[in-house]
C-alpha cells in the first residue's frame, strides 16, 4: 500500500522509537501482561503500522463496497441507503402467544420476523411424541401442522415482512407450510421474502438438531435451491452458520474457516446435483456471531466477505458477481452472557451489536440482558432493540461505510482471519470435504479444544469475566423470569387432534404415500412437501416418512 | 477409595447444546476421575441405563432447553426405580433460581448453574460422594 522509500522510513523511524522512547518508558513501567491476545487467543502485537499491511493492495484485496471483493461491503450505499434489518428471534409457548410477541415487536419498530421453533419441531416430532415431553414451546414455538402456521402469522401480510426461521433438518416442510399460509392469504410465492436456515451440516457439528444422515440432508437442501430458484426467487434458501460455532466454543477464524468450508460443501452439492452455481449462489446466505473482542469482530466480517468472494470467482467460477457476496445476519454472542449481574450483558450486547455493524451486517439480533437465566421477557427484549436503535439513529457509525477499513490494525488482522481460515478449508479439503471431516470428528474437535482452552482462561483468571471470576457481588436471585406455561403442551396435544379430526384423513394418507415414493426415487421433494401440508399432515407424519425411508443420523460422540 | 471416582456426564432430551456438558466431562477426567459421555439426545431410560451398567458413582445432566423439570426428576425416579439410591446426581445448565428447590425435593443433589467454577463442582463431587 506504501512505495518502498516510505517503508524503510518508517522502519527506521519504528526501530528508533522502539529503542528510544518505548525502551526507556518499559525500563520504567512495564506492560501489565507479558502477552497480549485476542479474544479468540491470537497475539496482538503493541503497535500496528504500515509495515504490517505492506502486502495489501487496495484494488485487490480491499476495493470499493458492492464490488469484488467486497471486503468494505455488501452493497455499494451501506447504512446509507437503509441500516440494517432489525430482526429479533423470537417464539415460544404456542402459535398465539408467539403471533402476539411478533406484532409486538413490529409495533416497536422491528423491521423483519425471526421465528425459533421448540425442539420437537426442529427435530421432526410433533407435540405428542414420547420424546417431545417436557420440550413442547420451551425454546420456540411449536408447529404440528399448517394449522399452527397459519395462527402464528395471523394478521402479518406475508408480502410485506420478510421471515426468517430457524430450522434446518425440517426446513422443507416449514417452507412448506410458510408457502401454503401465504397461498391463503392470497401471496403468491414470488413475493415472499424471508430465510429458511437449512444448514444441516453445523447441527452436526454444533447445534444438534439435526435427523437425516448427511446424504438425504444435503438432497433436501439442494432440493429447496432448485425449488425456490424456480417459485420463491426472493428466497434466501440457506443461511450457512457460524453462530453456533462460535457458540460451541471455537476462535473467530475457525468459525469462518469451518462455516466457508460447510459453504463449499452446499454449493458442490448442488453442482453435482446439476444446477448452475449462478443460479442458486445468489441466494445463499451467511449467519455469524458477534462476539467480545471487538476490532477481532470486525476483521472477522470483513475477512468473511473477501474470502468468499475468491471461493466463489476462483474455485467455482461463478459469473454473477451476486453469487460471490457474501451477505449475512449477525446475532450477539448469547455464550458472553452471564447469569450474573444480568444488567452488564445489556453492554456487552450493545458493543457486539456495534461490531456486527461495523464489519457491515445485514440484519442483526441483539441478545436480552437475561438468558443466561431463561428466555427474556418483553422489557428485556425492548432493551436489546432499543440498543439496536440508538447505533441506527445517535452513535453516527451509519454516516460512512467500512469506517475502520484502512486501520493498520483491522486490516492485518483481516489479513490474518482470512489465512488462517484458508489454513482450515485446505485442511478440511485434504480430509475430503465438511462433511467427511465432521464425520471423522475433526471439526468437533477442534472446536471443543478451543472451548476448553476459554474455559480453562477463565478458571485461572487469565481470561476476565465481569461479575463472573472479577467484580462479583453478592446477589439476590433475579425476579420476573419468563416461564412458559406447562399447560402449553396439552393445549398443543389437543389442537393437534382437532387437526387431525378434522382434516381429510384419506386425502393425507395419499399424499403421505406419493411423498413415500418420491423419497425412495430421485425427483425434488418439495412439490411432495408440499400437497401434504395443504392437506394438514403434520410436521412429525412428514419426518416420519422421510424417516423411514431415509433413516437417522448417528452422531460420533468425542469429549 | 481404590478405584477413580467413575461419572456418567449426560445430555437428557432434545437439547443440542453440548459445549458445558463436554467442558466439564473433561475437566473432570483431567481431576483424575473416569468420564462417560453420551453423547446428545438421551432419553431417562438411556441414561438410568448406562448409569447402571457402568456402575457409575456420580450422574452430572446438562440441560439448557427448560425441560429440566421433567427431564431431571425423571431420571432420578428411573433410577430409584432400579434400586440405585447411592449415586451422586447433579444437574446444570439454564436453570432458574426458582426452580432448584423443586428439583432438589425431587432428589438432584446440587445444580449448578452458569459461571460456576469447575473446581467448586470437583470439591463438591469429592466431599459428596455417596459410597
Amino acid at each position: 500500500m506504501f512505495d518502498k522509500e516510505k517503508l524503510s522510513q518508517i522502519k527506521e523511524e519504528r526501530q528508533k522509537w522502539e529503542e528510544g522512547l518505548l525502551a526507556k518508558t518499559l525500563s520504567k513501567a512495564p506492560e501489565s501482561k507479558k502477552e497480549f491476545k485476542s479474544g479468540s487467543g491470537f497475539e496482538v502485537k503493541r503497535l500496528y503500522t504500515p509495515e504490517d499491511i505492506e502486502d495489501i493492495d487496495y484494488l485487490r484485496d480491499i476495493g470499493f463496497p458492492g464490488q469484488y471483493p467486497f471486503t468494505r461491503g455488501y452493497q455499494p450505499t451501506m447504512y446509507r441507503g437503509r441500516p440494517w434489518t432489525m430482526r429479533m428471534y423470537a417464539g415460544f409457548a404456542t402459535a398465539e402467544e408467539s403471533n402476539e410477541r411478533y406484532k409486538y415487536l413490529v409495533s416497536q419498530g422491528s423491521t423483519g420476523l425471526s421465528v425459533a421453533f421448540d425442539l420437537p419441531t426442529q427435530i421432526g416430532y410433533d407435540s405428542d411424541h414420547p420424546l417431545a415431553q417436557g420440550e413442547v414451546g420451551k425454546v420456540g414455538v411449536a408447529i404440528d401442522s399448517l394449522k399452527d402456521m397459519e395462527i402464528l402469522f395471523d394478521g402479518i401480510p406475508l408480502d410485506k415482512v420478510s421471515t426468517s426461521m430457524t430450522i434446518n433438518a425440517p426446513a422443507a416442510v416449514l417452507l412448506a407450510m410458510y408457502i401454503a399460509v401465504a397461498e391463503k392469504q392470497g401471496v403468491s410465492p414470488d413475493k415472499l421474502r424471508g430465510t429458511v436456515q437449512n444448514d444441516i451440516l453445523k447441527e452436526y457439528i454444533a447445534r444438534g438438531t439435526y435427523i437425516f444422515p448427511t446424504e438425504p440432508s444435503m438432497r433436501l437442501i439442494t432440493n429447496i435451491f432448485e425449488y425456490c430458484s424456480k417459485y420463491v426467487p426472493n428466497w434466501n434458501t440457506i443461511s450457512i452458520s457460524g453462530y453456533h460455532i462460535r457458540e460451541a466454543g471455537s476462535t473467530a477464524a475457525q468459525e469462518v474457516g469451518f462455516t466457508l468450508a460447510d459453504g463449499i460443501a452446499y454449493v458442490e452439492a448442488a453442482i453435482k446435483a446439476g444446477l448452475d452455481v449462478d443460479t442458486f449462489a445468489p441466494r445463499l446466505s451467511f449467519f455469524f456471531n458477534s462476539h467480545n473482542d471487538l476490532l477481532e469482530e470486525v476483521a472477522k466480517f470483513r475477512a468473511a466477505r473477501r474470502l468468499w468472494a475468491r471461493i466463489m470467482k476462483e474455485r467455482f467460477k461463478a459469473k454473477n458477481e451476486k453469487s460471490m457476496m457474501l451477505k449475512f445476519h449477525t446475532q450477539t454472542a448469547g455464550c458472553t452472557l452471564t447469569a450474573q449481574q444480568p444488567d452488564n450483558n445489556i453492554i456487552r450486547v450493545a458493543m457486539q451489536a456495534l461490531a456486527a455493524v461495523l464489519g457491515g451486517t445485514q440484519s442483526l439480533h441483539t441478545n436480552s440482558r437475561d438468558e443466561a437465566l431463561a428466555l427474556p421477557t418483553t422489557e428485556s427484549v425492548t432493551i436489546a432493540l432499543r440498543t439496536q436503535q440508538i447505533l441506527a439513529n445517535e452513535t453516527g457509525v451509519t454516516n460512512t461505510i467500512d469506517p475502520l477499513a484502512g486501520s493498520y490494525y483491522v486490516e492485518a488482522k483481516t489479513k490474518e482471519i482470512e489465512d488462517k481460515a484458508m489454513e482450515y478449508i485446505t485442511k478440511i479439503d485434504e480430509l475430503g470435504g465438511a462433511a467427511r471431516a465432521i464425520d471423522l470428528g475433526y471439526i468437533q474437535k477442534e472446536i471443543s479444544d478451543a472451548a476448553y482452552k476459554y474455559q480453562m482462561e477463565i478458571e485461572t483468571k487469565e481470561r476476565i469475566v465481569v461479575g463472573v471470576n472479577k467484580y462479583q457481588v453478592e446477589e439476590e436471585a433475579p425476579k420476573g423470569l419468563l416461564k412458559v406455561d406447562p399447560a402449553v403442551a396439552e393445549m398443543q396435544k389437543q389442537k393437534l387432534n382437532e387437526v387431525k379430526a378434522k382434516r381429510n384423513n384419506a386425502a393425507v394418507e395419499e399424499k403421505l404415500k406419493a411423498l413415500k415414493k418420491a423419497c425412495e426415487g430421485t425427483e425434488n421433494l418439495m412439490p411432495y412437501i408440499l400437497d401434504a401440508v395443504r392437506e394438514y399432515a403434520t410436521l412429525g407424519e412428514i419426518c416420519g416418512v422421510m424417516r423411514e425411508i431415509f433413516g437417522e443420523y448417528q452422531q460420533s460422540v468425542s469429549i | 477409595m481404590n478405584r477413580p471416582i467413575r461419572v456418567l456426564i449426560a445430555k437428557p432430551g432434545l437439547d443440542g447444546h453440548d459445549r458445558g456438558a463436554k467442558v466439564i466431562a473433561r475437566a473432570l477426567r483431567d481431576a483424575g476421575m473416569e468420564v462417560i459421555y453420551t453423547g446428545l439426545r438421551q432419553t431417562p431410560e438411556q441414561i438410568v441405563a448406562a448409569a447402571v451398567q457402568e456402575d457409575v458413582d456420580v450422574v452430572g445432566m446438562s440441560l439448557l432447553s427448560g425441560a429440566h423439570n421433567y427431564l431431571f426428576p425423571k431420571v432420578v425416579e428411573l433410577l430409584r426405580e432400579q434400586g440405585v439410591n447411592d449415586v451422586l446426581i447433579l444437574g446444570g445448565g439454564i436453570i432458574p433460581e426458582e426452580d432448584i428447590p423443586g428439583l432438589k425435593e425431587a432428589g438432584i443433589d446440587e445444580i449448578f448453574t452458569p459461571g460456576t467454577p469447575i473446581s467448586k463442582m470437583i470439591e463438591f463431587i469429592k466431599n459428596n460422594l455417596k459410597r
